[in-house]
Parts: C-alpha cells; structure tokens; sequence
C-alpha cells in the first residue's frame, strides 16, 4: 500500500479510544489525517505488555505512516516506554499517565500535594470500575484484598472528561465501594486536546518527561 | 469443614507429606490450613525455624517463581502471602523467644517519598523475616531523613527502598546519593525493588542490588550477608 502524505497514526491506550476519537471529529477536515489504533485497555494492569503490543502494530502499520505517536503517558512502564519511543524516533503524550494529562501536569501535582492517597478515575475507569479495578485486581474473588489494596488511599478523584451525571453516581458509587471520600473534579480532555490540534497541524507534542 | 471424600486430614499425614501438603495450601491461599500444619509440626516436636524455612518459606518461594513467569498474579500472591502470615503469627513468638529471628542481621526498609503503596514491601518484609532478618519497616512515603534516622537507630546490615509509581522511582536515587555523600553507602548495601524497576535502573542509580520480587529479594539479601544455602 502506498504511504498517504501527513499521515498520522496514533497507538493508544483503548481507554482513550472514546475521548481521542471525539477530539478527531471536533478537528473536521484536518482530522481525516489522523487514524487511530488501540491496544487493550486492561494493559493498564500489565504495562509489560504494552511495548510488546506497540511493536506488533507499527511492525505491521507504521509503514504508511509519515508520523507515530503513542498515546499513552509512562504508564508504569519504569522509563522504558521513553526508551522505546527514542530509539524508534516516536512521540508520546505528556505526563506519567491519562490521569496527568487530562489535569494538566501543575494541576495533577497539586492534587497529589493535597492527598497522596488519591485514588484516580477517568470517564474510562469509572464505565468500566467493576472490569479494571473490582475484577482486574482479584477483588471479586477475594473481597478481602480489598482492604489490602486500598488501606493507604483516603479518596476517589474522579477527574471527568464529560459532564455526564450517571457516570457521576457511578464514581460515587466506586468511592463507596472502596470505602473512600469522594470528590469531583471537570477536566475536559486536558492536554489531549492540545495534542490531537498539534498532530492536525503537523507540529511537535512537546512536554513529554523521561524518567529514567 | 465440608464432609468430602477427598478431604485430606493434616493429622494423617507424615511429615514430608504435610510439609509438602502445606506448601500446597499456601499456594493455594488457604490460610486456616497453613496455620493448621505449622500446628501440628510444633506439636510434633519440629524447631520453629525448621517449620518457616521448609514449609512457610520454600512454599513462598515456589510462588514467587510462579509469579514471575506469570502464572500466578497479584491478587493470588497476596493470598499465599496471607496464608504465610498465619503460620507465621504463631511462629514469631516462639522464634522470638529463642533468638533466631535476628540471626542475619537487621534489615530496614520502606516505600519512598511520595509513594503510598506497600504490598510489595509489605510481602518482602515478610520473606526476609521468613529468612532469618529482623526487619524494622518504615512504612510509606519516606523522605531521606526517615532512612538516615533508622540507619543511625538500628545500624542495619541492609537497607532497602521500595516504589510502585514511576513518578516516585527516581526518589531512590536522590537517597543514595545523599548516603554516598555522607560516605554511608560504602559499608551499607541497599536494595530497590518496585513493579517499574529494573535492572538497568538499580544500576544507574548506583543500587547495589535490585530485588526482582519478594522471594529473590530475600535470596539475595542472605548472600549480601554472607548466609546463603
């Protein structure tokens, strides 16, 4: 297949699938230059998947594409996410995960100042609480590691993309399942926004730390 | 208990058949089990540290093997952990009392500034107790005067640091520059270990050793003190 000029691809994390495709819609006409490909959201839970997943694709797509950025944050992958997107001349989105730039970095720091034991939920995480967090961390199984997990967290932040109230009561909901105070805070789509604007004008994401 | 056929009674069994039935039951998470063998290998006249290291800890360290090679996962650790800690609460007294549970050294650990998360502490510390360490744990979110503090108190053989997030992994390296600054590092080892780490992390940071997951840790920390098997 032949390359099309300024095409972007961008491998993201199926968590932002939803919020990366409504931004490539908001961009009309200079959208169309960005195509989206996921991996499975529940390497959340397993981040040493997520480079190996991220070969395969651009082992089997990047070819016709002029432009890669990997859409996801460091995501616990210990710096070696960063080592993987400089050797192969890639872009990453800024911050150590979705939580961070949805915020926006300052404003994540501050909310880390405020209470470390700040458990984060996203548009995402809230939808899909019981698949991520209640099965994917054995809870369902084993209630007890419950308590376990979470002794040490005092809060669920629920960092909103939309303001969409049954996703609301559902946050709520997950604090109390958790045994955790609750709190609300409207982000939008944080740096994602200005991200999908720079890929539609064929500039450079910048801000993106490396931590080791 | 449940009337079935199958159910094996602890009590029957030999001892290299309850020893290996009780590293079955760890494996398997089954805490009242767990506490039930060690029991019975007390009643039978075994030594506390002979029942923590051929049931309790080599079980564990079949689970950390597995864990590494992904067939068993977090939350299925946490029950074999928990069904070690059994045992282990009706041992410690005994190993207490007789003196064996310091007979390595004393080992200091803690999760880093800015890090709230200890499960893998938490499971470390217990296996280093299991191996013979008295382990004074610092708990979460320790800057470097928390660990200068313990290290001046209680002169450990060894000191670890701990980490989940990437974020708060990069704070190891800003305490081991400070103990080499004040010339701490040449006479004491320190550990890291965490989910994100690695290797080639612990080296760059100038670790002298990365503790892959619990059960390795607590290896590696007996041949930094000279008392591997």
């Amino acid at each position: 297949m032949a390359k099309t000029s300024h095409k972007t691809l961008i491998i993201a994390c199926g968590a932002l699938a939803k919020e990366i495709l409504f931004l490539k819609k908001m961009l009309g006409d200079a959208g169309r230059s960005i195509d989206l490909q996921c991996l499975p959201a529940n390497y959340h839970n397993s981040p040493d998947k997520i480079i190996p997943g991220l070969e395969k694709v651009i082992a089997e797509r990047g070819c016709h594409y002029d432009r890669i950025l990997i859409g996801y944050g460091d995501c616990g992958t210990g710096g070696l996410l960063d080592a993987f997107i400089a050797k192969n001349n890639l872009e990453r989105l800024p911050g150590a995960h979705c939580y961070a730039f949805f915020a926006g970095l300052d404003a994540f720091d501050a909310l880390m100042e405020e209470e470390l034991g700040s458990f984060f939920l996203t548009d995402y995480l809230v939808q899909f609480f019981d698949t991520l967090v209640i099965k994917g961390f054995g809870i369902d199984r084993h209630p007890d590691l419950k308590d376990i997990y979470f002794a040490n967290y005092k809060r669920v932040v629920y960092l909103a993309q939309t303001e969409d109230l049954e996703l609301q009561e559902q946050a709520k909901a997950a604090a109390q399942t958790l045994g955790l105070d609750y709190e609300y805070r409207f982000t939008g789509y944080g740096a994602l926004a200005g991200v999908m604007d720079k890929l539609a004008q064929d500039k450079p994401v910048l801000g993106a730390p490396t931590y080791v | 208990m449940s009337d079935n056929e199958d159910e094996i009674i602890l009590t029957d069994l030999n001892d290299t058949e309850l020893v290996e039935q009780m590293q079955d039951d760890l494996y398997d998470g089954l805490a009242d089990e767990v506490f039930e063998g060690t029991q019975i290998l007390l009643d039978r006249g075994w030594d506390a540290n002979t029942v923590l290291t051929d049931a309790l800890v080599e079980g564990m360290r079949i689970v950390g093997i597995d864990f590494r090679d992904g067939i068993l996962f977090v939350p299925e650790v946490l029950q074999c952990a928990n069904a070690m800690k059994g045992g282990m609460g009706l041992l410690r007294p005994i190993l207490a009392e007789s003196g064996n549970s310091a007979s390595l050294g004393t080992y200091v650990i803690g999760t880093v500034k800015g890090d709230i998360h200890d499960i893998g502490k938490n499971l470390v510390g217990m296996m280093l107790e299991g191996a013979g360490f008295e382990v004074i744990d610092l708990g979460i979110n320790n800057p470097v005067e928390n660990y200068l503090e313990a290290i001046d108190k209680h002169e450990p053989a060894i000191l670890g640091m701990s980490a989940l997030l990437t974020t708060t992994m990069p704070y190891m390296g800003l305490v081991i520059e400070e103990f080499d600054k004040r010339g701490i590092l040449k006479e004491l080892p320190v550990m890291v270990g965490g989910a994100p780490l690695n290797q080639e992390f612990s080296d760059a940071i100038n670790a002298h050793t990365y503790g892959r997951d619990a059960a390795m840790t607590a290896e590696l920390a007996k041949a930094i003190v000279g008392k591997n098997r």
